[in-house]
């Protein structure tokens, strides 16, 4: 549905010769990309390739190296986002930066008053911001304060404020990373009435469905150079990707293979309630060796307590849990890994690593009590340093040495690691959350490859995801969880991503 | 003004920025001694004369190193776990007490065994200390900064109590002081007729024996994990809480044996003076050597060798030997300020 209205060849934004150095990495190279008014120009491209340093620059946030900004045909001074805001550039940040004790009226106006103004015209604001809302279909409700909305709605507001600040650019950074397919398709209709207005639109993307659907044009990035730019009518998804990654990814086929019994069984669990969003409630799962179960739903609807559950996290206050045919009680965290839980974490930063620590630290973090590692007490730091450059080598993790600081590695080498550090115990259970979250496409190849691998070998994996292309590549048997329930799953290709969809959002699912 | 991550800083970078810290505090400390009205450069001297500038000089500044040393390590230890000791004064009393209590001649037992048996209660009565904000700690989220900090005024007082009672020397001409140890449980003086004592060489053993557990043990891994991302750590398996736990016994051990040391090798008996803040001055040591425990041993003899140089200096220089208190400080805020600047990187819009 790219927009209707051919674009007019007013340039509004221009970036050129952008470059900027950290240390010794090159973060971009002579980037240049121009934005016309009334247009959706998606940045396309693997994280790392520069992408998010690029909107920093053109924000403020950083000062380039090299390279200017100018928009409406008068450049930016350099490292001054309140310039930036001034000129009418607006961005969505992936993270929302609202202030959750605020109504969403607040919110939206919150820094738009000169701080010496006394009195501050709610009513005049009502009025602004219901307008914008209805002219753009962003539907928010002004006086509900920010704690209690969804994500979508936060997103709405977050692009409200950007309006209300009358923006003519806008940013938008992964926006649909946390929505449903139809709050997607919302968007997107949001989106076109936007540039009806002559609104530019800069839409900032990993997904390659999302960017045919919603762009004219398309900048793709990689390694910090622009690899290609194409019009999205000319182009097509295998271009796209194989522009990202430099050549095309290949996913193994998944064979099917019965190696019966079940890994795990889940009867009627409900957790403390320890971990943040929903808890599950009552819910039921048997997951079988052999096979790939995709968990698809809405962040926060009790993915984050059934993976603290896994792992040894959190806790069960009801139900029965089966694992490997024994009823046990629920594990810790050091009895998931000696029980051959390979885990693979949702936030690989805070969770997946300690970043201050070394390649060789954190590859042996979970098993640093093991007789492998630790006798008497005593770390053999050898033994751990082999056992690092092994993970290294069979999982292809990109770095300077197994002493560097682990922090330094990019997002897919940093999970590689983690996968390693899972999977190399050749573990029969495995939970994957979320396990190609922010990677590039060449990555996500090879996780996706690495997970249909254990498979193969005879591993259940819990596949837990917001991204339903993911689900539906991999799984052999789908579930949906919303509010704390599993679905009973199918078997793929059962149902359509529009009926996925419709469970996401909560129609029709009964407790399984 | 803005702050840029910088990548990992190099070795160079990491021992350049401790030293420039102790310029800066030099300069600054110069602009003081200007302001009180006499020649920086010849009092800085002075202070340097006094500290390492004759054999009695340097064994009075080792001499005076030697609680440092176990206080700062105490510091270095919690900090690396995320653990916030400000309590290792308090611990240092506690380490005292019990040396007051055990050596003053209860324990029939022949030297070599009373004063291993005097350390391991001290240990133990300083990690208690400690213990008892950490369970706070990891149970009810009680801030160990406000508890350990208090904790030191209660402890105070409770000496205080102690020596104007059961403790209090009854040939003691009424000073609030107790009686001395026996000589059974004193620690032997390094050389002869000079008052530096065994203290210190059980101070530099300390001081390995933490490097050594920091570096190469399990638990020394797991304190590292814990301190930089507990988080990550209880995921990974690692018990948080037992790990601070253990941490919080370690870390008040140590403080307490500088009480131990002070008593049995120097003073001999328990008075209110007997710390002049080394349980503060003890962060200062940790910061200054990056919480690294062999670091620890230069800080603390740099920190004493400021304290007994500017006594001696004070002395010829008419300078008011505070001027020691503002160095020490001085040295906490800049080498503050070169730990960010190693890892960050200042710019200027």
């Amino acid at each position: 549905m790219s927009s209707v209205h051919p674009a007019s060849q007013e340039i509004v934004l221009r970036l050129s010769g952008i470059t900027k150095h950290f240390g010794p990495v090159t973060a971009n190279d002579s980037i240049s990309l121009d934005l016309r008014a009334g247009e959706v120009v998606a940045l396309l491209g693997e994280n790392g390739a520069g992408k998010t340093t690029l909107m920093n620059i053109l924000f403020g946030h950083y000062v380039a190296d090299a390279g200017t900004v100018e928009a409406f045909g008068t450049p930016l001074p350099p490292g001054d986002p309140g310039a930036a805001l001034k000129a009418g550039i607006g961005m969505v940040h992936q993270h929302f930066t609202l202030a959750e004790n605020m109504t969403v009226l607040e919110n939206i106006a919150l820094g738009t008053q000169s701080l010496w103004r006394t009195r501050f015209d709610r009513a005049a604001a009502r009025d602004r911001i219901l307008r914008l809302s209805r002219d753009f279909g962003l539907e928010v409700r002004p006086d509900a304060v920010v704690a209690g909305l969804t994500v979508g709605e936060r997103q709405r507001v977050e692009i409200l404020k950007a309006l209300y600040r009358e923006a003519r650019i806008l940013i938008l950074d992964e926006p649909t990373a946390v929505l449903t397919p139809g709050e997607s398709d919302a968007l997107f209709a949001t989106l076109k009435l936007l540039v009806r207005e002559g609104l530019s639109i800069i839409f900032i993307s990993h997904k390659l469905y999302e960017v045919m659907a919603v762009s004219d044009r398309v900048v793709v990035l990689r390694g910090g150079r622009v690899a290609g730019e194409r019009r999205t009518a000319e182009t097509s998804r295998e271009e796209l990707a194989a522009l990202m990654v430099g050549e095309e990814p290949v996913l193994p086929p998944i064979v099917d293979v019965d190696f019966g019994g079940e890994a795990l069984v889940l009867q009627g669990v409900t957790t403390s309630g320890k971990t943040s969003g929903a808890r599950l409630e009552r819910a039921s799962l048997v997951l079988k060796r052999g096979e790939i179960l995709g968990l698809a739903g809405v962040s926060g609807n009790g993915q984050a307590a059934l993976a603290a559950l896994l792992s040894g996290m959190e806790q069960a206050v009801a139900g029965a849990i089966q694992l490997f045919g024994e009823t046990r009680q629920p594990w810790s965290a050091a009895q998931a890994v000696d029980l051959g839980i390979g885990r693979i974490p949702e936030d690989r930063h805070a969770v997946g690593t300690i970043g201050d620590m070394s390649i060789t630290e954190n590859a042996v973090l979970e098993a640093i009590r093991s007789p492998d590692f630790c006798r008497r007490g005593f770390v053999d730091w050898r033994a751990a340093r082999d056992y690092a450059q092994e993970i290294i080598a069979e999982y292809d993790v990109k770095c300077p040495s197994p002493e560097a600081r682990i922090r330094l590695l990019s997002g897919g080498n940093m999970q590689k690691l983690i996968l390693g550090r899972a999977l190399r115990p050749q573990p029969a259970l495995i939970l994957a959350n979320q396990p190609t979250r922010g990677l590039d496409v060449g990555a996500v190849a090879y996780v996706h490859a690495q997970l249909i691998k254990a498979r193969a070998r005879g591993a259940a994996i819990l596949l837990i995801s917001e991204d339903l292309e993911e689900i539906m590549a991999l799984s052999d048997r789908i579930a949906v969880i919303s509010r704390g329930r599993i679905s009973e799953p199918s078997k793929r290709g059962g149902k359509s991503i529009r009926e996925l969809g419709e469970m996401m959002a909560g129609h029709g699912l009964e407790a399984a | 003004m803005r702050l840029e991550p910088k990548p990992a800083p190099s070795l160079a970078a990491t021992l350049l920025y401790p030293a420039g810290a102790i310029l800066a505090t030099l300069v600054l400390a110069a602009l003081l001694v200007l302001a009180a009205g006499a020649d920086p450069l010849s009092v800085l001297a002075l202070v340097a004369k006094g500290a390492a500038g004759s054999q009695f000089a340097l064994l009075e500044t080792l001499t005076r190193a030697t609680p440092l040393i176990f206080t700062g390590l105490a510091v270095a230890v919690a900090f690396r776990a995320r653990l916030w000791n400000i309590g290792a004064e308090a611990q240092l009393y506690a380490g005292a007490i019990i040396t007051v209590v055990l050596g003053t001649g209860v324990l029939p037992l022949p030297s070599w065994l009373l004063i291993p048996v005097i350390m391991i209660v001290a240990v133990i009565a300083g990690g208690l200390l400690l213990l008892g904000p950490a369970i706070l700690k990891t149970r009810f989220g009680v801030d160990e900064v406000v508890t350990t900090l208090l904790l030191n005024f209660v402890v105070v007082l409770f000496v205080s109590m102690l020596l104007e009672g059961v403790l209090k020397d009854p040939m003691g001409l009424g000073w609030p002081q107790s009686q001395k140890v026996i000589a059974d449980a004193q620690l032997p003086r390094i050389v002869q007729g000079k008052r530096l004592h065994y203290g210190f060489v059980l101070a530099l053993a300390a001081a390995v024996g933490v490097w050594i557990v920091m570096k190469r043990t399990a638990l020394g891994f797991e304190m590292r994990a814990v301190g930089h991302n507990p988080e990550a750590a209880r995921f990974a398996g690692i018990q948080v809480n037992r790990v601070l736990m253990k941490t919080a016994l370690m870390s008040g051990g140590l403080a307490a044996l500088a009480g131990f040391s002070e008593v049995a090798g120097l003073k001999g008996n328990l008075t209110l003076d007997l710390s002049p803040g080394y349980g503060y001055s003890g962060i200062v040591v940790a910061m200054l050597a990056m919480l690294n425990p062999l670091g620890v041993v230069l800080a603390a003899i740099f920190v004493a060798g400021i304290f007994v140089g500017a006594d001696a200096m004070s002395r010829s220089a008419g300078v008011p030997s505070y001027i020691a208190n503002v160095m020490v400080a001085t040295a906490l805020l800049t080498m503050v300020v070169a730990i960010l600047l190693s890892r960050y990187r200042l710019r200027w819009r």
